[in-house]
């Protein structure tokens, strides 16, 4: 019986797309719009301020979707990073012993958290922009790294001859070490003597790549140089993407603060105090007590407050950075005029996007929590 | 996957509904009794608020004059700010009746977007605004520049073909926002900030020190500006066309909108007579009145006064008539005859 309702409340649904669908062909067939995904395989014919891969306007709109979707992937994934640094510090100090670093964490959380995200974002681009000077004028770190309006000018590292050398050499060391600290932490356990395994390892790590990259240089460096507007060659860092990633982390952190706060109040203060009096030092009761069963509490909203970012960065189109809402939903929308089919595509990433964050999360969670449970 | 996609799509589409369900906008409005216009978000002369916040401007005069023409009184309107990169949608869901901006009419658009273009009512090309203290005085010594514009326009892609034919590289920095450019332009963020040089000339006076800043010579596109309106409704968009005609046509037979009612009454000039509607009938033919063209001149003047009042040599604006001068004067103006 229960299936029956089940096929029946399918069948329903599957109605309402179907009329939907008639509904807009016509409505499309009338107004004479194009319909359908032939203009991924056109030229887009408009440039894109900033590409990690090659891209140029006689690129298809499907290259243009996939800078795009590199360019929003970047910038959440520099925020994500930034603000979890920054959030933890932040949580960790709202509990600190000292008053001063907690009333200064405190102010910032609510200072960060109360002014709309969007505000703050034109406040760091302006802020950025305006006090930085043009090229010619550009502030400068050893005539090799630059800073001027246009963005963070730095040299670009290109693979040379010993290249692959290296990597080789990297590779042998990475397992030469571990091997190497996995066995004198054996023999460390069963004699309780013997040197330091983490010296003799970054000791065997470093000394192939040190002894290749003195036989033959793996990497040349591309320099900025001042030609004409602008710097030619080396990398530039757009101020736009500064702007918004500064944004971003320093919003995001307030958010992850509070969560971090909140896990570390959750683990009750009798297991700290039972721990100091058995005399375990404050560094081993972090580590064994306190984060252990505090990231259990922070893990799930985490999740959420990394979704939030992935979401967020929608609103670097505000200020020019040229993320999946700006190239997609902005330039390509007008200049295709088939909004429909942009705008799914576009909803389809970001949902997609999510999406794996979430299971990543949620995955991430079930470990942790299935282990100290 | 395309396929899933389009479907997809067109599921979206029919589930929050193109609201066109019938093609009759004369109807429409008549029945609503207000003609609903997408226009440019503030701009000066085109269209912005006056001190007392009532929108106007060259754009919104031509609102008014079809909403004279078609409800016989031009202050029934309701006006509709949007980006560019928003206002097709908005015409194509029919949130708007007409859009009477800034907007450039181009093939693709014309073509498989849904839209249909009314005529040209203003010529204009696009340009560069650069600092004077960068010693710029060409449009050819801008290679490896950084430009500015806004997003969603005819802008992005003339920049592109431009720079590629005079083989020169540049850097491009699009902002969603028309204001948002100009402010990252002034900002230096930009060697040069493009648009059409109208709007460059519009939106330039908000610039802190305008005197810094100038316009290059070269004008790198053809621009020619028309309202739209939705494709698959001929009747209103000949309604659009021969409004705006008879705006130009009042022009080249001087009729004003002072001496509108005069001309009406004694003018023996068949030509005049029959745009005024004294003879002919032809307003009726599309389901207007007779002197729906009478009621428009009345309403926002002849074209040369619309231009004059809120864009020409006198305003602020100071724009000079150019190719939007009449084709008797040597500009491009020209309107099919009323007859």
């Amino acid at each position: 019986m229960a299936g029956g309702a089940q096929a029946a409340v399918l069948a329903a649904a599957g109605l309402v797309v179907w009329f939907a669908a008639r509904n807009a062909v016509m409505n499309l067939g009338r107004l004479g719009i194009n319909t359908g995904f032939g203009f991924l395989d056109r030229p887009a014919g408009f440039a894109i301020s900033q590409h990690l891969v090659d891209y140029d306007e006689s690129s298809t709109y499907l290259r243009a979707l996939e800078v795009a979707v590199l360019n929003t992937f970047v910038l959440a994934l520099v925020a994500i990073a930034g603000s979890t640094v920054i959030g933890f510090a932040l949580g960790i100090a709202r509990r600190s012993s000292n008053g001063l670093l907690r009333a200064l964490a405190t102010g910032y959380v609510e200072l960060l958290r109360n002014v709309p995200l969007l505000l703050q974002l034109f406040f760091w681009y302006f802020a950025i922009l305006r006090p930085l000077p043009p090229p010619r004028q550009s502030l400068t770190l050893l005539g090799v790294i630059f800073l001027n309006g246009r963005g963070l000018v730095l040299p670009r590292p290109e693979a040379a001859a010993g290249f692959g050398l290296a990597l080789a050499a990297l590779i042998i060391g990475v397992v030469l070490a571990l091997a190497t600290v996995f066995w004198l932490r054996l023999s460390r356990a069963r004699t309780g003597s013997g040197p330091s395994p983490w010296l003799v390892g970054s000791a065997l790590l470093i000394a192939p790549l040190l002894f290749v990259m003195i036989a033959a240089p793996p990497i040349v460096w591309d320099l900025p140089q001042l030609r004409g507007f602008n710097f030619v060659g080396g990398v530039t860092v757009l101020p736009e993407f500064v702007a918004i990633a500064v944004a971003l982390s320093l919003y995001s952190a307030a958010y992850i603060a509070e969560i971090v706060r909140a896990g570390i109040d959750a683990v009750s203060r009798g297991q700290v105090e039972a721990a100091r009096a058995l005399g375990l030092k404050s560094a081993t009761i972090n580590a064994k007590i306190v984060v252990p069963q505090a990231l259990r509490v922070i893990v799930p909203p985490l999740g959420n407050e990394y979704l939030r970012i992935f979401r967020n960065t929608t609103l670097a189109a505000a200020i020019g950075y040229p993320d999946l809402t700006l190239v997609f939903a902005g330039t390509a929308v007008n200049q295709t005029a088939q909004a429909v089919e942009v705008m799914l595509i576009v909803c389809g990433c970001y949902l997609a996007f999510n999406l794996a964050v979430s299971a990543g999360i949620n995955g991430y969670n079930r470990r942790i929590a299935r282990s100290y449970r | 996957m395309r396929k899933l996609l389009w479907g997809l799509s067109l599921a979206m589409l029919g589930l929050f509904g193109l609201a066109t369900t019938e093609a009759a906008t004369l109807d429409d409005v008549k029945q609503r009794g207000k003609l609903v216009c997408g226009i440019a978000p503030n701009i000066a002369g085109f269209a912005f608020a006056d001190d007392k916040g009532v929108v106007r401007g060259f754009d919104i005069e031509f609102c008014r004059a079809l909403a004279a023409a078609v409800l016989g009184d031009p202050d029934k309107i309701e006006l509709k700010p949007f980006q560019p990169r928003d206002a097709f949608p908005q015409l194509q869901n029919g949130a708007v009746d007409i859009i009477t901006g800034r907007f450039t009419w181009t093939f693709t658009r014309d073509n498989g977007a849904g839209m249909s273009f009314v005529m040209i009512y203003s010529y204009d090309g696009q340009g560069f605004m650069v600092r004077k203290a960068s010693g710029i005085k060409s449009a050819t010594e801008l290679n490896g520049a950084t430009i500015c514009i806004g997003q969603g326009t005819t802008t992005e892609l003339n920049i592109a073909d431009y720079f590629r034919a005079h083989k020169m590289t540049y850097k491009i920095v699009s902002f969603a926002e028309l204001d948002e450019t100009r402010r990252a332009y002034e900002s230096g963020r930009c060697d040069a900030w493009s648009n059409d040089r109208n709007s460059l000339a519009a939106r330039g006076l908000l610039l802190a020190k305008r005197e810094d800043h100038e316009i290059l010579p070269e004008t790198i596109s053809k621009e020619p500006i028309a309202p739209i309106v939705r494709k698959g409704d001929p009747q209103w968009l000949d309604i659009a066309r021969w409004t705006f005609n008879a705006l130009v046509t009042a022009e080249e037979l001087g009729i004003t909108q002072a001496n509108a009612d005069e001309q009406k009454e004694k003018s023996e000039n068949p030509e005049v007579k029959r745009l005024l509607g004294a003879i002919d009938n032809l307003g009726s033919k599309n389901g207007l009145s007779d002197d729906f063209a009478y009621k428009a001149i009345k309403a926002v003047g002849n074209y040369g006064e619309i231009f004059d009042r809120y864009i020409g040599p006198k305003t602020p604006l100071g724009l000079e008539r150019g190719l939007n001068r009449l084709w008797k004067d040597g500009g491009l103006l020209y309107s099919p005859p009323v007859r």
